[in-house]
């Protein structure tokens, strides 16, 4: 009833290609921007920011990046961490190194290293495929972690191989408190996240999406194979090292090059696998579950526990949460193996017969 | 489906808005625990521990009448889980009196988290060791003793083997080391002693997790070094003895770091690690009165932590103690100054953390003589003690080798003191004036 | 000349090692196409309940079949309850299926047997061979050469299966082409039992030789990664191509690392095999014995 486009007219190719081509889904996100920037800050309190909602948008904004090469150029990869510690170890030797040097100046940066780094690990995709390549991007993981805390250059030579993010100041502004923060990185992961989905509908995002479908077919329709793979990977990588930035900046503060490791890689193509390959809004939403989930389970547990009153091991407790889990992810998959995007996408099928159903 | 991912973050806040609510009547301390994934042995062990003393000091009447009460959160030894934990803990039963990860990662993401919130934190032989400078870290503790101290007084044991450490000029030290930022801690530390002292160093990396040595073990032998320093971690060590033994490297010529050095890592390695030697900060063991107390009162009240009873005394266990006794008795401390029976802030808990002094006398009153070396800290130095003791796997449990003994401490120092300027400079922090303080 | 020897041939005995987690990819890999990620979860938790099952009192003669039971009906349980209702999902769902599955059996081996870290002892001296060393300044070890032989027996045995039986016939049918397969009468999801329940013992196998080198732990998990180069190297559906991957790996990461290492400054295990594998996936991207693909329109 309230979601249905009867009535809207497109009068030209541009509105129909338009980013959000309904007024539904304008009004969507409109209210949802609104509601992150306006009101959320006033409501939320310094634990959401700082451990909950920072994270999960920065953990969303690389999901972005895989799923640009994962969803929509289909190219695996097992390596997105590896390039987020790129971002991050770029940004702070431009920080460093470049006196009176722009922090978002060298964001970008830190995102454009990661970017070179990218094309030439994505070298390989132009003859490997499937698990092969995923097992190969590992090369990548290993490799360039080994390089972060190997050599000394990198870190400033700190005897532990550890950086300390600068702090952010834009224009004079020093963003310290979580809600600051908060809003920087809100500001960063919208922008970012619009010009990927607005990317996606353009002519790059369409040759991605031919060459995931079958790259032979896309060569002989005169797509250059050579050419889209690898800005997929350049631009995967652009937005995993600006996220691997923002990471160490604005979430953790002092980084060692393990803090991005396999397992931080695995999550993130959890997220994109779950929440739904090749849309920018099964980014947000597999972010969500699987940076949320565990969070989620053990305060259920405790929640449960105390108001049971049972007194039971914190031993039991932490492993029947890991044991939920797994198993929670294996039954999402199960019951949905196109991820949570899909289902946004099942409900708003039916909200446009409800409340007839017919 | 967002209005479900909302709902559940409101009901997290709700939860956390809720219990910071209660009034303030017990001394808070969370626990960032692990209980599974691949250290589970190493914080099951060390938790119970820590949880084991503060139930004793509650049933014998708490901190001058005030009760302990704590949380436990998982962490799975990674880093954002930990801070997540850590945010989600700080604010409850009126706020955290201070913080223990048991982890690096963990450490480096709450070193400016706790300075914001004014929380102290203390990082128990482990962490970065220019902390030790108080005067730059004022809410950071590494406690008792560093990797750096740690370093220097492996060389001071082996000095003494040789009888003397002018007898090191010429001697071959290899250290094997986890390749990570725990591994290369050490390594200016045994850089600059080698330049002292005159003897060779070398180094050979491990990759993590380290579970085949083969290459790194044959090197070994064919460099033949006259002491192998282990400074592994996790799997790394149990597969490092029986490699040596493999390669026919004798044992007690290795020398590990103590987190080389408890039973689960000599105990899968089998016969293999007999004679082994590893740096301890505590001893282990059931025969401090302390631990009586606790196999007495605690397991015997049924309120034990640790489900294997016969990891009681266990190194993991007795470490937990040892952190145990250290938060309570700077709590001690603080009240001593700012009230006795009163619960203290965190800043007060911070002041006794800085103002610490563990006699021997006192920790013979506590009945934990022996256990950890005596600690004296102050502004200028977060550490207190800088004890190392040597112990020896016999096969069955590990005998004390030396007392708690310490080594060359003024050069150590003068590095701590230079790293943690570098780090001031470069985070822009002025140093505490550390004369003022007193 | 001695030590470089001594290093190839610990190398290819470590290589060994690696094969053997290996193989459990490559046998569920072949029959169901499925990526199996928990393969080094099932290695860990055929250990650890080995070793568990022994601490109730019962002898390693018994605690084998025992444990076999209990991986057997691992598998099917997994069969069953993960796999049969993600049939026809792409490769990287039952991958991540696999992923989830790994984070179950990790809760799941730690909460019943709990955390501590176990020695275990299976009477094999992994010391070197006195007359080796005598006679050559050698050290090979014992166990290294009986871990070598399990493995030449367990692949023996698996191609004998694969080759001679019914069952294995089936399987190989299977492999080939699932429809085709199902068409001509063959059950496949007794086929997909049957392979699990192959891999849980490959994994007990595994579990035990790995667990008495390192003790029994968490870290049990990490042998998969040391077997995913081995994996891309020998081709994922060769039972052969995992023996030879492994081989490979093991001899070259070792070699590496003693001669190579010193000058980059060591720890190159981590990345080398599959920087390795890497270009040797330019050269043949379908890895030494893996079945060539053909792409059309």
């Amino acid at each position: 009833m309230f979601y249905r486009e009867a009535g809207q007219f497109k009068a030209s190719y541009i509105e129909d290609s338009a980013i959000f081509p309904l007024r539904q889904d304008r009004i969507g996100i409109a209210v949802i921007l609104a509601v992150a920037f306006a009101v959320v800050p006033f409501v939320a309190t310094p634990y959401l920011f700082s451990a909950i909602l920072i994270p999960f948008l920065i953990l969303a904004l690389a999901a972005i990046g895989l799923n640009i090469l994962t969803g929509y150029c289909g190219q695996l990869s097992l390596g997105s961490a590896a390039f987020m510690a790129i971002g991050a170890f770029a940004s702070y030797n431009f920080m460093l190194r470049v006196p009176g040097m722009p922090i978002l100046v060298a964001f970008a940066g830190g995102g454009l290293i990661a970017a070179a780094v990218g094309i030439l690990f994505g070298l390989p995709s132009l003859r490997i495929r499937g698990f092969y390549l995923a097992v190969a991007t590992l090369a990548a993981q290993f490799f360039i972690v080994w390089c972060l805390s190997k050599v000394g250059w990198f870190s400033n030579y700190s005897s532990s191989g550890v950086i300390t993010a600068q702090e952010i100041n834009i224009l004079g502004y020093v963003f310290d408190t979580p809600v600051e923060k908060y809003m920087l990185v809100l500001t960063i992961v919208a922008v970012m996240a619009l010009a990927a989905k607005n990317l996606a509908r353009s002519n790059i995002g369409r040759s991605w999406m031919a060459v995931r479908d079958m790259d032979v077919a896309a060569e002989v329709i005169g797509i250059r194979p050579m050419r889209t793979k690898l800005l997929a990977f350049a631009i995967s990588s652009f937005y995993c090292g600006v996220a691997g930035a923002l990471f160490a900046y604005a979430y953790l503060g002092t980084v060692e090059p393990e803090a991005y490791n396999l397992d931080l890689s695995f999550r993130i193509l959890f997220m994109i696998i779950i929440g739904g390959v090749g849309t920018v809004l099964g980014s947000f939403l597999g972010s969500a579950f699987i940076a949320l989930l565990p969070v989620f389970l053990s305060v259920f547990v405790e929640v449960l526990g105390s108001t049971l009153g049972l007194d039971v091991s914190k031993s039991l407790t932490s492993n029947l949460e890991l044991m939920v889990f797994g198993g929670l992810i294996i039954l999402f998959l199960i019951v949905e193996p196109h991820g949570l995007a899909r289902l946004w996408q099942i409900v708003k099928e039916k909200l446009r017969l409800w409340p007839f159903p017919h | 489906m967002k209005g479900k991912v909302k709902s559940a973050m409101l009901g997290i806040a709700l939860l956390g808005a809720a219990s910071g609510a209660l009034a303030q009547s017990e001394q808070f301390i969370p626990a960032l625990s692990y209980r599974v994934g691949p250290y589970a042995a190493g914080g099951s062990g060390y938790f119970g521990g820590a949880i084991d003393y503060f139930n004793l000091v509650n049933l014998t009447g708490g901190i001058n009448g005030v009760k302990l009460v704590w949380e436990e959160c998982e962490t799975e030894y990674n880093a954002a889980r930990g801070v997540e934990c850590y945010e989600r803990l700080k604010t409850r039963h009126g706020g955290a009196s201070t913080v223990e990860p048991l982890s690096t990662g963990i450490a480096y993401g709450l070193l400016d988290r706790v300075e914001k919130d004014k929380i102290p934190m203390t990082t128990f032989g482990y962490g970065s060791a220019n902390a030790a400078d108080g005067s730059v870290f004022k809410w950071v503790f590494p406690i008792g003793t560093t990797y750096w101290d740690q370093a220097a007084a492996m060389i001071a044991y082996i000095g003494q083997k040789a009888g003397g450490v002018d007898k090191l000029k010429g001697k071959k030290i290899l250290h094997l080391y986890h390749d990570s930022a725990y591994g290369k801690e050490p390594i200016p530390v045994f850089e600059a002693l080698a330049a002292k002292y005159g003897f060779e160093f070398m180094k050979i990396a491990v990759a993590h997790p380290g579970n085949t040595q083969q290459s790194q073990w044959l090197q070994i032998r064919q460099a033949n070094p006259d002491f192998v320093i282990l400074w592994g971690w996790g799997v790394m060590n149990p597969t490092a003895i029986k490699t040596a033994a493999k390669v026919g490297f004798p044992r007690d010529r290795i020398i590990g770091t103590w987190w080389a050095g408890s039973e689960e890592d000599v105990i899968p390695a089998g016969d293999a690690a007999k004679g082994y030697v590893s740096a301890a900060f505590s001893a282990g063991g059931t025969s401090f009165p302390v631990m009586q107390a606790i196999v007495n009162k605690v397991y015997g009240a049924g309120k034990g932590n640790l489900e294997d009873k016969s990891r009681i005394g266990s190194l993991y266990h007795t470490r937990g103690v040892s952190y145990g006794i250290i938060i309570v008795e700077a709590i001690r401390t603080a009240q001593a100054k700012f009230g006795k029976g009163k619960v203290m802030t965190p800043e007060q808990v911070r002041w006794g953390l800085e103002n610490l002094n563990l006699t021997e006398a006192r920790l013979k009153e506590i009945g934990a003589a022996g256990l950890f070396p005596p600690i004296k800290t102050s502004c200028a130095d977060h550490e207190g003690s800088g004890m190392v003791r040597f112990q020896q796997w016999d096969g069955k449990e590990f005998k004390a080798l030396t007392p708690f003994m310490i080594g060359d401490r003024a050069l150590v120092n003068k590095m701590v003191h230079e790293s943690a300027a570098k780090y001031a400079a470069e985070k822009k922090i002025t140093p505490r004036d550390c004369a003022k303080e007193m | 000349m001695t030590f470089f020897l001594e290093v190839l041939i610990s190398g290819l005995l470590s290589g060994i090692m690696y094969s053997l987690v290996a193989l459990g990819f490559v046998l569920i890999y072949k029959a169901s196409g499925v990526f199996n990620f928990a393969q080094g979860a099932m290695v860990f938790f055929a250990a650890l309940t080995f070793v568990g099952v022994m601490e109730l009192g019962l002898s390693p003669w018994l605690a084998f079949p025992v444990t076999l039971v209990v991986m057997i009906v691992l598998g099917l349980v997994t069969e069953r309850f993960v796999l049969r209702p993600l049939v026809n999902q792409p490769q990287i769902t039952l991958f991540m299926a696999t992923i989830g599955l790994s984070f179950f059996i990790e809760g799941l081996a730690q909460m019943t047997w709990g955390a501590e870290v176990r020695g275990l002892d299976i009477g094999l001296e992994d010391l070197p061979i006195q007359w080796l060393s005598d006679r050559f300044g050698m050290s090979i070890s014992k166990f290294d050469l009986a871990a070598a032989g399990i493995a030449a027996i367990l692949v023996a045995t698996l191609a004998l299966f694969f080759n001679r039986t019914r069952i294995g016939r089936a399987l190989r049918a299977v492999a080939d082409d699932h429809q085709a397969a199902l068409a001509v009468g063959i059950p496949l999801q007794q086929i997909w039992g049957i392979v699990w329940g192959v891999a849980g013992f490959v994994a007990l196998v595994a579990g035990l030789l790995w667990g008495a080198r390192n003790g029994v732990q968490f870290a049990l998990t990490f042998v998969a990664l040391k077997a995913l180069p081995v994996l891309i190297l020998g081709g994922f559906e060769s039972i052969p191509g995992a023996i030879v991957g492994g081989l490979i790996v093991g001899a070259s990461e070792k070699l590496a690392e003693v001669y190579l290492g010193p000058s980059v400054g060591g720890g190159i295990e981590g990345w080398f095999p599959y920087i390795l594998a890497l270009l040797f996936l330019l050269v043949r991207p379908e890895g030494l014995f893996g079945e060539k693909i053909i792409r059309r329109i």
